[in-house]
């Protein structure tokens, strides 16, 4: 497991108190995990994606991270239609353990950027992290 | 007594360690009101010579025993069973290990798993069959519940009335506590399963049919499968005698996406149902939907090559109420068991076997029918076959029982329409003399 | 250095069953054909499985090298804390197949079976007896499956009362196949934190329970080895709601003979013959998980149930309010004889005692043990303990390296990382049937660990070295699954 200063954090990004992250700019937005989860998580073996298409509100289940010895479920950070899926994710999964913010999982069309301001930046969320 | 090793010294020196004054001071957490008042009413304890001597007044209590020719199948079937099987299966080693969560010390029984996984796929011309479920019954109500899972918008199953009554029975079991509708699919007069009302049932995830079935019929599969895939439901082919695989036209080859069976036949005696053996199988893009354990092929880290349980996060121990099934236990000793018999009869002695089978009941078959008595089916049959005589059959059963013959099962008790009829099953433990025996009480 | 059994053996490496054979070879006698060959329409035809034909002497050489390669309690111990590892006795695997039970076809009329239906309506008193319960099914074929029986007798007693419930009480520390039995029957399982000192408090049931609520789930001793010393009022408060107590059994090699199921308030409980009544595991099974019940929910219980008429036994079908069928037929039945043996074997008084020492056993190691590797709950424990790897994270000694190290040191590691309330777990269930020199033996070689965690840890982080393989690529297995050969 990682120390807290050995953490990566991505540019543009705000985070979720689940650790998912969302891009910051864009008519659509990626949506990924940090660095804190995919250390948590140990080596992925599967990433169980949504159908493109599918809508989800902000909190709800869009998929799951897979682990050996565990599951861990993946909540949308903010509402939105799912437009497209990371399909590298089913060849190779440890992408997200390799690089958690260039490997981003589903990309949305927000549906209520207002829910953005809900997030965290980068200096709250390594607060989060250091409770 | 001698599986309790400890003596009173010893007993007494741990008490001391502990720090009570005897055994009872260590259950001081039990409060009063759950304690149990007075001793277990159980019988006295019996010694290893009494009781075997016991165990012989059981066995005489068994009218019908070993010596017996008992001419029914009906998902207990009754097969050779070479001596290898048991002197291999009573190793201490296979019996008395655990589950294989340790996997550098248990690779017997996890590469015994993977050989019988693969073994069984084959078989049944799947990409991939788990280690077991508990038997063919439970195999089929959980194949129904993954066509349901898989076919997520869906609320209804069929299943076909050829299937064995008490696999169905399970199947209604496990789904009455959900909101998922059961349907029943008619037999024609064949013998066969009815599929004409199909297209009109709305949101099918999955029917499933039996074959051979419970009267011994074998089903079209092909056409079947194409009939429900059509329906847009997915295929879920069952069977009882899995040793028809080694003659007909397997469930993958014929469109099956889930097959479920009992695996009984393969090296268990029927031991009055159980244990039984699920056997479990599935295409490939449905496995991470399949429930039970599976094993499978990896490196360890010098790179040879190992074997471990693996995608465990389908199971209850890690997904808990989200997981695919419930299931913990497989049924380890019944799985080597039959994998140990798969590799004693071999791809040819499958083969042979299983002609020798069909041959048999076809001979059976034949002699009845000349002595009088009627096929209740016309399709053709594997083992197994239905009769109805002229006259009531009961004074004959009765008779040939006398002879220790148990002529066929009486089919009225689980298809009020088939009254009268009886269910027949041979199989290459029974002999010419034995059906001409009893073909001609029939004729008589 | 201290002697542990763990030295090196002569192990055989052994090729999977299709890299091995040929064409032809039979390992197995086929009668001769008695009867002219018939005909079969060619569109039904297949071809046949694609099996490696092998001899008897490859078969046997096969299954022999690779029995070797295992571990079972007839090697050694295996303290697998809520596993119940206990002596496999050789007498009930003889009578087990005695032939007249063995060879029996389960549809035959009940006249002609009376041997089987006598051993199958015995069991279900001895059953009784031993957990105040008198109502008892046979047919679950394994804990798990005893559990959804349990919950499906829920469904039905509410289905009755027309009361709609839809949730169930499962304290944190219980076995995952209590909230998927659950989820099963469309119950959404709520969890219950234990109370710091590891039982559940009866405030959190107070508060969870409501009359939405179907019952709750209770494994007691639980799965930390403790008895849930509150059952009584925790019982009372579900009962108060309308709601039934289910007790998952598995643990009842704690209390055989000292407590009474009943008198706790359990209403639904199911036993596992596997563990508590030494039938053996198989490599993973078949087990057995007979359903015990008060006589109010007896009309429940799966159909049919062995009876006795007078003098005869038979099969009562006439079950109108029963939940149905579990198994295709009467369960695990060969299972069954093995636990029937085994409690006639030992009586009343034995299995008391039994019941006792396998608690002395689990309270001795927890005193010899404790420093050693860090006490969970300072409680009494019953027959089994637990400890975390608190004391090890200093040493960066994860319980994963402890467990394979003891590998090497020629034992099976005990449970671990469940139960998930507790930081690396380290379960250790010793069971009666191991004797003082052993578990001597045991504690010593854990400590010897311990001290190689502290001194030279890559003797742990390296193992196991002295079995067939070394640490096998779970992740590699999950993430390219090679199901099939």
């Amino acid at each position: 497991m990682k120390e807290l200063n050995e953490l990566v954090f991505g540019k543009g990004l705000r985070y979720s108190n689940d650790h998912e992250w969302v891009s910051e700019s864009g008519s659509t937005r990626k949506v990924g995990v940090s660095d804190y989860a995919q250390d948590q998580m140990g080596d992925i073996v599967y990433v169980e994606l949504p159908e493109v298409g599918a809508t989800f509100e902000k909190g709800e289940e869009f998929g799951t991270l897979e682990s050996v010895k565990a599951v861990s479920e993946l909540y949308m950070p903010i509402g939105g239609e799912v437009v497209a899926v990371n399909e590298d994710l089913g060849d190779s999964p440890e992408l997200i353990n390799q690089d958690p913010y260039n490997n981003w999982i589903i990309e949305i069309k927000p549906a209520n950027l207002s829910e953005l301001d809900d997030l965290l930046a980068s200096d709250a969320y390594r607060e989060l992290l250091k409770g | 007594m001698r599986y309790l090793p400890h003596t009173d010294e010893e007993i007494g020196a741990m008490l001391e360690v502990v720090g009570r004054k005897s055994l009872e001071e260590l259950f001081c957490s039990v409060p009063e009101g759950c304690r149990y008042q007075g001793t277990m009413d159980l019988p006295a304890p019996l010694n290893e010579w009494s009781l075997t001597d016991h165990f012989g007044e059981l066995a005489e209590a068994m009218q019908v025993n070993h010596k017996y020719q008992v001419l029914i199948g009906a998902g207990s079937y009754q097969h050779h069973i070479p001596v290898t099987i048991g002197a291999l299966m009573g190793r201490s080693e296979f019996l008395t290990a655990y589950t294989p969560y340790q996997p550098e010390m248990a690779q017997g029984t996890l590469q015994g798993i993977f050989e019988y996984q693969t073994l069984v796929a084959r078989l049944l011309g799947m990409d991939v069959a788990n280690a077991s479920m508990y038997d063919g019954a439970s195999a089929l109500a959980e194949a129904l519940l993954m066509g349901l899972r898989i076919e997520k918008k869906k609320t209804k199953v069929a299943v076909s009335r050829a299937i064995h009554p008490h696999y169905r029975e399970v199947a209604a079991t496990y789904l009455r506590p959900t909101n998922y509708e059961l349907i029943e699919l008619p037999v024609d007069k064949d013998g066969r399963t009815d599929l004409t009302g199909l297209a009109d049932i709305e949101g099918l995830a999955a029917v499933a049919i039996q074959s051979p079935n419970f009267f011994g019929v074998i089903e079209d599969l092909t056409s079947l499968g194409q009939t429900i895939h059509d329906s847009g439901a997915l295929f879920i082919s069952s069977f009882t005698e899995p040793l028809a695989y080694g003659l007909l036209k397997n469930p993958g080859e014929c469109g099956a996406d889930i097959v479920c069976g009992e695996g009984q036949s393969f090296g268990m005696s029927r031991s009055f149902g159980g244990a039984a053996l699920g056997m479990f199988a599935c295409r490939d893009q449905f496995t991470r939907n399949m429930p039970g354990r599976l094993v499978g092929e990896t490196v360890d880290l010098e790179g040879k090559r190992g074997f471990v349980l693996t995608l465990s996060t389908r199971e209850q121990h890690i997904r808990r109420e989200k997981a695919t099934s419930n299931i913990c236990s497989n049924q380890g000793i019944c799985t080597l068991t039959a994998a140990m018999y798969m590799s004693s009869l071999g791809g040819s002695g499958l083969r042979e076997l299983a002609k020798l089978n069909y041959d048999k009941a076809e001979y059976f078959k034949a002699q009845l029918k000349k002595n009088g008595a009627k096929l209740a089916y016309a399709a053709p049959t594997f083992n197994e076959f239905v009769v109805e005589f002229e006259k009531d059959f009961q004074p004959i059963y009765a008779k040939l029982q006398q002879k220790k013959i148990v002529a066929g099962l009486a089919l009225g008790k689980y298809y009020p329409e088939l009254a009268g009829k009886y269910l027949f099953c041979v199989t290459e433990t029974t002999a010419k003399k034995v059906m001409d025996l009893v073909a001609g009480e029939v004729k008589s | 250095m201290k002697k542990t059994p763990g030295i090196s053996g002569l192990i055989f490496d052994e090729p999977l069953l299709w890299e091995k054979g040929k064409a032809g070879r039979r390992g197995m006698s086929i009668p001769a054909s008695d009867v002219p060959a018939a005909e079969l329409p060619g569109e039904l035809q297949g071809k046949g499985p694609d099996f490696p034909d092998l001899s008897e002497i490859d078969v046997v050489r096969h299954y022999t090298r690779l029995s070797q390669w295992n571990y079972g309690v007839d090697s050694g111990m295996y303290p697998l804390g809520s596993c119940t590892m206990k002596y496999n006795p050789k007498i009930n695997e003889k009578l087990a197949v005695t032939p007249e039970l063995a060879t029996a076809h389960p549809m035959l009329a009940d006249d002609v079976v009376q041997g089987n239906l006598q051993l199958m309506y015995e069991l279900q008193q001895y059953l009784a007896a031993i957990t105040g319960l008198p109502g008892v099914s046979l047919q679950p074929a394994a804990g798990a499956h005893g559990e959804l029986t349990g919950m499906l007798i829920f469904a039905a007693y509410h289905r009755d009362r027309q009361s709609k419930r839809t949730k169930i009480l499962i304290p944190d520390t219980a076995h995952g196949t209590n909230p998927a039995s659950a989820a099963l029957c469309g119950y959404k399982p709520v969890p219950i934190k234990s109370g710091p000192n590891g039982i559940l408090k009866v405030q959190s049931i107070a508060e969870a329970m409501d009359e939405e609520t179907a019952g709750i789930m209770i494994t007691n001793p639980n799965t930390l080895g403790l008895f849930e010393t509150n059952i009584r009022e925790i019982a009372e408060i579900v009962h108060a709601k309308g709601g039934l107590v289910y007790g998952d059994g598995a643990n009842m090699n704690a209390v055989m003979g000292v407590i009474n199921a009943a008198s706790c308030g359990v209403d639904v409980m199911h036993l596992n013959l596997h563990k508590t009544f030494s039938t053996p595991h198989g490599g993973g099974g078949p087990g057995a998980g007979p359903v015990c019940v008060t006589s109010e929910l007896e009309k429940y219980l799966p159909v049919p149930r062995a009876v006795k008429d007078g003098d005869s036994y038979r099969l009562d079908f006439d079950r109108p309010s029963s939940v149905g069928r579990v198994h295709a037929f009467h369960g695990n039945f060969s299972v069954l004889i093995r636990a029937y043996c085994y409690i006639r074997t030992m009586g009343a008084a034995n299995l008391k005692k039994a019941s006792q020492l396998a608690v002395l056993n689990a309270a001795y190691i927890k005193e010899k043990m404790k420093g050693t590797l860090q006490l969970a709950y300072n409680r009494p424990c019953m027959h089994e303990c637990v400890f975390s790897d608190a004391l090890q994270v200093e040493d960066k000694i994860t319980t994963l390296d402890m467990a394979k190290r003891l590998i090497d040191h020629g034992y099976h590691p005990p449970t671990i990382y469940f139960p998930l309330v507790v930081h690396g777990a380290i379960m250790i269930e010793p069971t009666e049937t191991e004797c003082k020199e052993d578990i001597d033996q045991f504690i010593e070689a854990v400590k010897l660990v311990v001290q190689e965690g502290r001194e030279n840890p890559d003797l742990l982080r390296q193992a196991p070295v002295k079995a067939k393989l070394r640490r096998l690529d779970e992740t590699l297995a999950a993430r390219k699954p090679c199901l099939c050969g």
